[in-house]
């Protein structure tokens, strides 16, 4: 859906995200572009360089604020100081939604600072949804969960990957960050049909999409987001870009980062894709 | 001991996730797994802190595929934690490494995460109790611990003068309505007052200073003049360094101090009202030499309301 209550009602195109390397370049250049995403994080400082720059970048650009901490899937309380924080975060970029993942990364307060697999369960969608909600009802902003790629599987699952991502934002009344990147990598690594997944889900609850570029290996694929996107990770773009329609798109690139203008190029390829999918639509 | 802040791990993996209890013992183990150093081969433990077979233990909870064992599966994760903060902190703690060298700065890296894993979201805090577990374990650094404990206290006052808070400056019309024996300045959040036994702060410098060097190196044909510029930069000698760690313009700046000016600073730092913070500095100080100081310090703009 192009604009939605997940996205804010906003349509914001083809956007990258905001990278230290390319500081430079952005506040001098001021090149064209749609959205910047940001690590929420990396701007949930006191003050400094980060919010300065931040303040900059806002002059001249709309960011989407991106997380990586929030561990809607930990089973430990949400951190109170944490969200103070994010939400006067929220209230200096006037995000108009706000992105975090759907899986776990701490316990007892210690912190793996990874994105860890959920077990399916239906009793873990309760209790994430649960969570969802009461950040979202917090923060006061739309949220959108994002699929993370994987390496591991549960035991105790009881159903599938985009089953439970159903279940948790059906439950919370969210939004989702299709990363289509993200389910390829997981499809390669658990044998299942990346095809499925995105038909599984309910697409008008897409309020974002990643894409991204990741690595093979003998025996698995990591999500590196080190290379440009692959073709088969562009075919799924299109696909859900069929299904959800035209929708906020961002390419992660943050290893091994080329020029500005080398990675905003790859992101732009999008359009290529979007095209493809609005002609389709048309047809129907 | 175990990680500390990390409640002990269960015996086993439940074998349902009926109960939020489920999910954090589940959670638990596998944190407990996760942060569990690395062999020297940068591969999982193959033992559990019991003496079970680790892959007894990962296979409880985690499935296996036709390509990777449960084993394998979790040890991808493993490697990605102790990849992930160990980069972190090297790029951190550029000084320390220089000073220890690689082996010896891993293997105080691993010690000192194993025993303490962050407790932050922001992996930014990760060398927050750096120095004190130098302190705490000096074998890991001799016979350099007290250099190397300098090292550590000012490469942290550097992250914390990065993004560390500002408060509204104090201005010299508020300071000259008030008396002096009643009058209480705070030091901004982002100041670190440094009291070291080293002068780390050229020291570090110089590392940073080879470290761009050999960035530059690595995109050009690297020369014998360069290669030399890039040797060994010699550790500093003892010698008692007073320093206040800042930013100004959200630059950071590392001003080196005089004894009773740092007590001046300390005295305010701990709450002590002007009279008695200047006084601190003894009655050998002029006091033109006090205003002087105020004046720069001022307009720094050190000072905040407490």
């Amino acid at each position: 859906m192009p604009a939605n209550a997940f996205n804010g009602q906003t349509d914001y195109g083809i956007g990258i995200g905001l990278r230290v390397p390319h500081y430079r370049h952005i506040l001098a250049e001021k090149p064209t572009v749609d959205w910047f995403e940001i690590i929420s994080e990396n701007f949930m400082v006191d003050g400094g360089r980060p919010l300065e720059v931040l303040d900059r970048i806002m002059e001249q650009y709309r960011v989407v604020q991106h997380g990586v901490s929030m561990y809607f899937g930990s089973a430990d309380k949400v951190d109170r100081t944490h969200l103070k924080k994010l939400k006067a975060l929220v209230k200096r970029t006037k995000t108009p939604w706000l992105s975090d993942h759907l899986c776990w990364g701490s316990v007892d307060g210690t912190y793996t600072h990874d994105l860890l697999p959920m077990p399916y369960t239906f009793a873990s969608a309760r209790r994430t949804a649960e969570k969802i909600r009461q950040v979202r009802d917090f923060l006061e902003v739309p949220i959108c969960v994002e699929n993370v790629s994987s390496y591991a599987e549960y035991h105790v699952s009881e159903m599938t990957e985009w089953e439970f991502l159903s279940e948790v934002v059906e439950r919370a009344d969210c939004g989702i960050l299709l990363d289509v990147n993200n389910i390829y990598v997981s499809a390669q690594n658990h044998d299942f049909d990346p095809y499925a997944y995105i038909n599984g889900v309910p697409h008008h609850r897409v309020g974002q999409m990643h894409v991204a570029g990741h690595t093979k290996f003998e025996k698995y694929i990591l999500d590196t987001h080190d290379h440009p996107v692959l073709d088969p990770v562009w075919k799924l773009y299109a696909h859900a870009t069929r299904l959800c329609g035209v929708t906020a798109t961002l390419l992660e690139w943050d290893d091994k980062i080329p020029s500005f203008d080398e990675v905003h190029d790859e992101a732009l390829k999008a359009n290529e894709f979007i095209a493809d999918a609005k002609q389709a639509r048309k047809k129907k | 001991m175990g990680p500390v802040g990390l409640k002990p791990a269960p015996v086993h993996a439940p074998r349902r996730l009926a109960t939020t209890n489920d999910v954090v013992k589940l959670q638990r183990l596998m944190t407990h797994v996760l942060v569990r150093p690395l062999t020297a081969k940068s591969g999982m433990q193959t033992t559990w802190t019991d003496g079970r077979p680790m892959a007894d233990v990962v296979g409880e909870f985690i499935k296996p595929n036709d390509r990777l064992t449960a084993f394998e599966r979790l040890q991808l994760y493993n490697r990605m934690y102790w990849f992930r903060i160990i980069d972190a902190f090297y790029d951190d703690n550029p000084g320390l490494r220089a000073l220890l060298g690689d082996k010896k700065f891993l293997k105080l890296c691993e010690t000192y995460l194993a025993k303490y894993p962050s407790r932050s979201f922001t992996l930014r805090d990760l060398s927050s109790r750096l120095a004190a577990f130098i302190a705490e374990a000096p074998e890991l650094t001799a016979p350099r611990t007290a250099l190397a404990l300098d090292v550590a206290r000012f490469e942290w006052a550097q992250t914390l003068a990065f993004d560390g808070g500002s408060r509204p400056r104090v201005e010299a019309a508020e300071i000259a309505r008030t008396r002096p024996t009643k009058l209480r300045l705070a030091l901004q959040p982002y100041l670190t007052l440094l009291a070291l036994n080293h002068p780390v702060d050229d020291y570090v410098l110089a590392v940073k200073h080879r470290e761009a060097l050999r960035d530059a190196a690595s995109n050009t044909s690297e020369t014998a003049t360069r290669r030399a510029r890039l040797k060994r930069i010699t550790a500093p000698p003892r010698g008692r360094t007073y320093l206040a760690a800042h930013r100004l313009d959200n630059q950071l700046y590392y001003k080196r101090l005089g004894r009773p000016a740092f007590l001046i600073l300390s005295a305010l730092q701990e709450g002590r009202p002007l009279a008695a913070a200047v006084a601190a500095a003894g009655k050998r100080v002029r006091p033109e030499q006090v205003r002087a100081w105020f004046a720069h310090w001022m307009e720094l703009g050190w000072f905040c309301r407490p």
